[in-house]
């Protein structure tokens, strides 16, 4: 196993015409970890995010992404397909982008393109039906079948997904993202719209895909009880830049971010602290 | 009453050869939209390949007609489909990301280069063949005489259409690359980001499109018994109004679209005028737009946010 943390972001800018959006941002998450991303709006955290899966082609600056055996992949450098195919990075979105005209099946099993386009030997074995195919497929809807059952959705597989209640899809689309068999797994305000009972399972969820699935999370979240309780490291973004890094417990005491969040500035939150301690 | 169903079954067939084509069309739009204006093109180079493949396979001296439609199929099918896989990749994947316009324009260069292409290499006369598949059955005959017949160039044309088309439905519905392509019609970003070559799977998607209509190609030889470097164009503009008037983007939708248009063009000039065919057949779809904008089975477009 690699000692090198999964996703190291070195010196990272993305500039859109005259804006910073980000600033010479460096971080690292662990392997193994669940990272949290926060800040307040605007801050940038979702540029990062499209920056790590190639939405955005950073102005400067190297996304460094290690695999267990080793591995290294520059993300900026990689073609849109290959995030996915080579690296092994799957993401969400903030608003939901499943395939909705497709069945929660179908959703899951068009992330297993990968294995299932080895198997059919570039399409034309598949054609013919032959058997390592046929073999290939039920493993990928086995697969699939295993994470409907993990985000309760087993029951409705055949639905199509645009039908699905919000927090129904927002489930169906991690379980899609865990399909592609992630080694990171970035994840855009999971939490975003879903009631204290959805969040708590989403928190069990999201535990679990760490720690039973050896996947290591990258995680953007408003809501301050999901960061608390699951993530292993914070880091604090404002105006493009990391203000803060840090274990959750470190990261609520720290006043520097207490004023990103309340819009006071340093002094006064840190003086605000004292009297209250 | 016996004509009627005379000209119900002539409809069926020119609706069949219909259909294939404007799946091509509806496909290339769910998954590009852009509308392929080279695709009749495509259909007419179908059809002179089979052609030229059927003389071929005679000169050498096969005479077994089903081996000969067998191989005639195949071949046509293979050579048109590398004809569309070309076109995409030399007129259309430069200009994707260019204005929207741009590979409509392409395309329509792309039609004349195929159709002076033809006129050029394969001269400019109508290329007749003797009929191939001969024979047929007499369905009914009335008391005045009227007799309604089934030719079996006619049941070869339905049954290889219904056949190619379950086979094109399982590959859709059923199978990874039908996956891929839903998934690439829905949101191509996030079919890249879970691993599907988005340019690979559009390049499929022209290739079984030119394949359907390599096989349209080879019917319409078939049923007419001729073809010549200018058929596509008009076989192309109908199939286009079927894609269309069925709904375009949608598979059923193209295939109902044309049988549609083959049996108004065939009840048409049966009862009317046989001048005013296309008129008929354009008339019907512009009042089918007014009422259903989306066409038969269309989908009405859904803001994407």
């Amino acid at each position: 196993m690699s000692s090198a943390p999964i996703l190291a972001l070195e010196n990272l800018t993305m500039r859109f015409g005259g804006i910073v959006a980000v600033n010479a941002l460096s971080f690292t998450a662990q392997r193994k970890q669940i990272t949290a991303l926060i800040g307040p709006n605007g801050a940038g955290k979702t540029t990062v995010f499209n920056c790590i899966t190639g939405f955005y082609k950073p102005t400067s600056g190297v996304i460094r992404l290690t695999h267990d055996d080793g591995a290294q992949f520059e993300m900026q450098k990689l073609k849109d397909y290959n995030i996915s195919k080579q690296a092994k990075v799957a993401r969400t979105f903030q608003n939901i982008r499943l395939f909705p005209g497709m069945t929660a099946l179908e959703n899951l099993m068009v992330a297993q393109h990968n294995a299932l386009m080895k198997a059919s030997g570039l399409t034309f074995l598949g054609l013919l039906g032959v058997p390592s195919w046929r073999a290939a497929e039920q493993s990928a809807i086995d697969n699939a079948v295993f994470w409907l059952k993990r985000v309760g959705l087993l029951d409705r597989a055949d639905d199509a997904a645009g039908n699905f209640a919000y927090g129904d899809q927002r489930r169906l689309e991690i379980a899609r993202a865990m399909c592609t068999g992630p080694a990171l797994l970035c994840l855009d305000e999971p939490a975003a719209g879903l009631n204290a009972r959805e969040s708590g399972a989403l928190n069990e969820l999201l535990l679990s895909i760490r720690s039973d699935h050896g996947t290591s999370i990258l995680l953007i979240e408003h809501d301050m009880s999901v960061v608390m309780e699951i993530s292993d490291r914070v880091v604090v973004m404002d105006y493009g830049v990391k203000i803060a890094e840090g274990t959750p417990r470190e990261i609520r005491d720290d006043p520097k971010v207490i004023a990103a969040y309340l819009g006071t500035d340093e002094e006064e939150a840190a003086a605000v602290m004292e009297a209250e301690a | 009453m016996d004509y009627f169903a005379q000209q119900l079954i002539n409809g069926l067939v020119l609706g069949s050869i219909y259909g294939l084509i404007a799946i091509g069309y509806t496909m290339v739009y769910g998954i590009v939209g852009m509308i392929n204006f080279a695709h009749g093109d495509v259909f007419m180079i179908g059809g002179f390949i089979a052609l030229i493949s059927f003389l071929v396979l005679v000169s050498v001296g096969l005479t077994a007609v089903p081996v000969i439609l067998l191989i005639v199929l195949l071949v046509s099918m293979a050579i048109t489909a590398l004809y569309g896989w070309t076109i995409e990749r030399i007129a259309y994947r430069p200009l994707r990301h260019s204005f929207r316009l741009a590979p409509m324009l392409s395309a329509i260069g792309m039609s004349f280069v195929l159709t002076n292409f033809s006129q050029v290499s394969q001269g400019a006369r109508v290329k007749p063949v003797p009929p191939i598949i001969t024979g047929g059955y007499t369905l009914h005959e009335g008391d005045s005489g009227f007799v309604v017949q089934l030719s079996n160039v006619q049941i070869v044309v339905v049954i290889t259409t219904i056949v190619l088309l379950g086979l094109f439905t399982w590959l859709v519905s059923r199978t990874r690359l039908g996956r891929d392509m839903r998934a690439c019609e829905q949101d191509q970003t996030m079919a890249a980001l879970l691993g599907v070559d988005v340019d690979r799977t559009i390049s499929m998607t022209f290739v079984i499109g030119a394949a359907l209509a390599a096989v349209a190609g080879m019917m319409y030889l078939l049923y007419y018994g001729l073809v010549d470097f200018f058929m596509g164009f008009v076989a192309g503009i109908k199939a286009f109004t079927a894609a269309v008037l069925g709904g375009i983007g949608s598979l059923p939708g193209a295939m109902l679209g044309g049988l549609a248009i083959g049996l108004i063009e065939t009840f048409w000039s049966a009862y009317f005028s046989v001048e005013y065919k296309d008129v008929a057949a354009f008339s019907i779809l512009i009042v089918v737009l007014i009422f259903m904008p989306t066409g038969l089975l269309g989908r009405p477009e859904v803001e994407k946010v």
